[in-house]
């Protein structure tokens, strides 16, 4: 305190300057406006030209599946949304099935997929030697570069065979859930076929999950690798332990990025075509068993059908398109809206 | 020792010449313990965060136990079977054991803390298990088309559903996949990067009108991209299914990932790199060009080649735009082509294990493809803009001394 006492008695540094005269005009705000030169106006002409083109495109696609998609929802009405048949020469078709089906894929997916991303971030972040993280995130972005083709047919000819036995076990242990439900199975005979638990929801969603679940884990990773190290390192001064600091640190600092990471997720589930569509085979009711035989999912209808279809039924296929559309889109944009709120919004761009 | 704090102790109790503030400190405020009796003693660092070989016993011991325990139950005890239930009972049994063996020498928080490490460390195994599974399966059962050198260098036109795999290849489908891809980059790369260019340099509500939809676009599901490119290119104008529809089709699929990522790179420049450019008097497009884009180089390679190994590997635009064909084609604008992920979806379709082999050959094709250019984006990227690699600076340097050398001369040119 003795120190601060003496400066005070030192003559002041600052002057303060005299005031203009009362009669002096107020000083305006210097003009800053910049003048452009050809270059820069050229350059900017063609960057905002490009800016639009992009636009337009992308206006362009979602202007033209809205247009005609409107024909058969003219005709249909609010039907489409409650119809679960697909038959649209006849007038009778609605996306209640697929689009029922496809959210519980994607959900199965999301599920399986959840547990396994938020643990490999954690892994990655807080548990695994610094030698090991770099080899283990280039594992992971790999993971999610790996084609879809590539994961329908590991699925289709490897998972399948493998999942049986698995849905078999839950429908033993589990099926007085109605979720786990399936018709017409005896998992207690050894003699049961197996063919009443291939190609189900169950099995797409697990297939669709090892795509789902690098995307997740790269958002989780990213939220997850800039909690602040001050909390962190208070966390392990008062005893914590690496868990009680992932518990009251890092979870709650991540709940945005975690969030946000699922529903990017989601998003990709739900638009998820050529694996579904290698693994399942399609049905056209509501059906919520997810073990049983038989799924659909919008995308995988498309592909199906768009070549036999009339013009109609085209545009009754850009209807389901489009409904698909409307719900990834909600779906992403709640994800990055989560993600931007959160504390560890900074991330929100990667 | 005692002459450093000798040291201290007269530096902080003078005050350094030409401080404005006047010290009258008279002793130090800060008092080094005396460690003359610890001078002769070799000192180590502590290791934190060791694993001792108790803890790797504990580890083994109770995986052991779960493991004999778990065959003991299904194999004498309850009539339960499959190796699922197998897994998943051995692994309960495990953490089971496991918290106990800990709970013998630690505290309740130090057994939660092992109990979950392990939780998160099983997680992390899941996930790599199943990559290896998902690459060693591909290979393996492409193995026997991978290995015929003609598969790489004919195609399926003459090749018949029964013919052995000495006979045909998917050359066509590989060109294809060259050609479609091509296409989609000449499209993609100047118009993406101009775009992410105008989103980071034009600030101002249509900058952020653009980024709204390109955001919105990355939830486009691909289907509907082809579907798109179908109903209007090939419906409406009434074109063929070709090599370019596709090539439209992927460029949709693929401008939006670009465009995101270019988007983020080209912020990440440091403003004051800009600053310091616009301050020399250079024009907007001059500090694009010289200081913002060498800046983010490396970052926009990384974005464009992620761009591309999602659109190599876009089966379902493909599906609906460019037909399929067992005939070598390289013209885009006429007739069928097939890429690689068509052809592997195509062909594992059939019944024919013959044909089922090079579906699998045509799909690891593609993985390699697809890895290859993986590592190539990891070599470039994998550093935030401006901070250079060892030959880059080692270049920059050159350069600046070139430029040293040049003043130099010039200067002694003027006197």
């Amino acid at each position: 305190m003795a120190v601060l006492d003496d400066t005070r008695e030192m003559d002041p540094v600052t002057t303060v300057p005299a005031l203009p005269e009362a009669d002096t005009p107020a000083p305006k705000p210097r003009d800053v406006s910049t003048r452009r030169g050809l270059g820069d106006r050229i350059f900017r002409g063609g960057a905002s030209l490009s800016g639009v083109l992009v636009l337009s495109v992308m206006v362009a696609v979602g202007l033209f599946l809205s247009i005609e998609a409107t024909q058969a929802l003219r005709s249909t009405g609010v039907s489409f949304f409650t119809t679960s048949e697909w038959q649209p020469d006849r007038n009778k078709f609605g996306i209640a099935a697929v689009l029922l089906g496809t959210v519980v894929i994607a959900l199965v997916a999301v599920a399986i997929a959840l547990p396994i991303s938020i643990g490999t971030a954690l892994f990655i972040t807080e548990v695994a030697p610094t030698w090991l993280r770099s080899t283990l995130v280039a594992l992971v972005d790999l993971m999610a570069a790996v084609p879809s083709v590539v994961y329908g047919l590991w699925g289709l000819f490897l998972l399948q065979g493998q999942l049986v036995g698995v849905s078999r076990w839950i429908n033993a242990w589990l099926g007085w859930i109605p979720v786990f439900n399936v018709a017409g199975a005896d998992p207690h005979s050894p003699l049961s076929s197996a063919s009443v638990y291939t190609a189900s929801a169950f099995i797409a969603g697990v297939v669709v999950a090892m795509m789902v679940m690098p995307i997740q884990c790269v958002v989780m990773r990213e939220v997850f690798s800039q909690v602040p190290l001050g909390e962190r390192e208070g966390a392990y001064a008062l005893g914590s332990t690496r868990w009680g600091m992932i518990r009251v640190v890092a979870l709650p600092f991540g709940r945005g990025g975690m969030i946000g990471g699922t529903m990017l997720g989601l998003g990709r589930a739900l638009g998820e075509t050529i694996a579904v569509l290698l693994i399942i085979s399609p049905r056209f009711d509501i059906n919520l068993h997810i073990l049983e035989a038989g799924a659909n999912s919008v995308s995988s209808l498309i592909a199906l059908r768009y070549s036999e279809a009339s013009g109609f039924g085209l545009s009754a296929l850009m209807a389901a398109g489009l409904a698909l559309f409307a719900v990834t889109l909600v779906v992403n944009f709640t994800a990055s809206w989560f993600v931007a709120r959160s504390r560890s919004g900074a991330s929100s761009e990667a | 020792m005692t002459a450093l704090m000798d040291d201290l102790a007269t530096s902080t109790a003078t005050p350094p010449a030409g401080t404005a503030m006047p010290f009258v400190t008279t002793s130090p405020l800060t008092t080094l313990p005396d460690r003359r009796d610890a001078a002769g003693v070799p000192q180590h660092r502590r290791v934190v965060g060791h694993i001792s070989r108790h803890d790797v016993m504990v580890i083994v011991g109770a995986l052991i136990s779960a493991v004999a325990t778990t065959m003991l139950v299904f194999g004498r005890f309850t009539p339960l079977d499959g190796q699922p239930g197998f897994t998943v009972v051995a692994f309960v049994l495990f953490l089971a054991i496991y918290a106990v063996l800990v709970s013998l020498t630690e505290s309740l928080p130090a057994v939660v803390d092992r109990v979950m490490t392990a939780l998160l460390a099983t997680a992390a195994i899941v996930a790599l298990a199943a990559l290896f599974s998902v690459v060693v399966f591909v290979l393996w059962r492409g193995r026997e088309a991978l290995s015929k050198p003609n598969f790489y260098l004919e195609d399926l036109s003459v090749t018949g559903p029964l013919d052995p795999l000495e006979v045909g290849g998917i050359l066509h489908a590989i060109v294809g996949t060259l050609v479609m891809t091509t296409i989609a980059l000449i499209i993609t790369v100047p118009l993406g990067l101009a775009c992410a260019v105008y989103l980071t340099e034009a600030k101002g509500r249509g900058a952020n009108l653009v980024r709204t939809v390109v955001t919105a676009m990355t939830a486009l599901p691909s289907i509907l991209a082809g579907l798109f490119i179908f109903a209007t290119w090939i419906l409406i104008l009434g074109n063929q299914r070709s090599g370019l529809a596709a090539s439209i089709a992927i460029s949709i699929m693929m401008l939006p990932i670009i465009i995101r990522s270019a988007d983020v790179v080209l912020r990440l420049v440091p403003g004051n790199l800009r600053e310091a450019s616009a301050a020399l008097g250079a024009p907007q497009w001059r500090t694009v060009w010289h200081v913002v884009l060498p800046t983010a180089r490396t970052g926009l390679t990384t974005s464009v080649i992620l761009g591309v190994a999602r659109g190599v590997g876009e089966t379902a635009p493909v599906l609906l735009t460019a037909g399929f064909t067992a005939t070598m084609n390289a013209n885009p604008t006429k007739n069928p082509m097939v890429s690689l992920p068509l052809a592997a979806y195509e062909l594992v379709r059939s019944p024919q294990p013959e044909l089922i082999a090079r579906g699998f050959g045509a799909a690891a094709v593609l993985m390699i493809l697809v890895l290859a250019l993986f590592t190539v984006a990891r070599i470039f990227g994998g550093r935030p803009a401006g901070r250079l690699s060892k030959r880059q600076a080692k270049r920059a340097a050159a350069r600046s001394t070139a430029d040293l050398a040049r003043f130099t001369s010039r200067q002694e040119g003027v006197s």
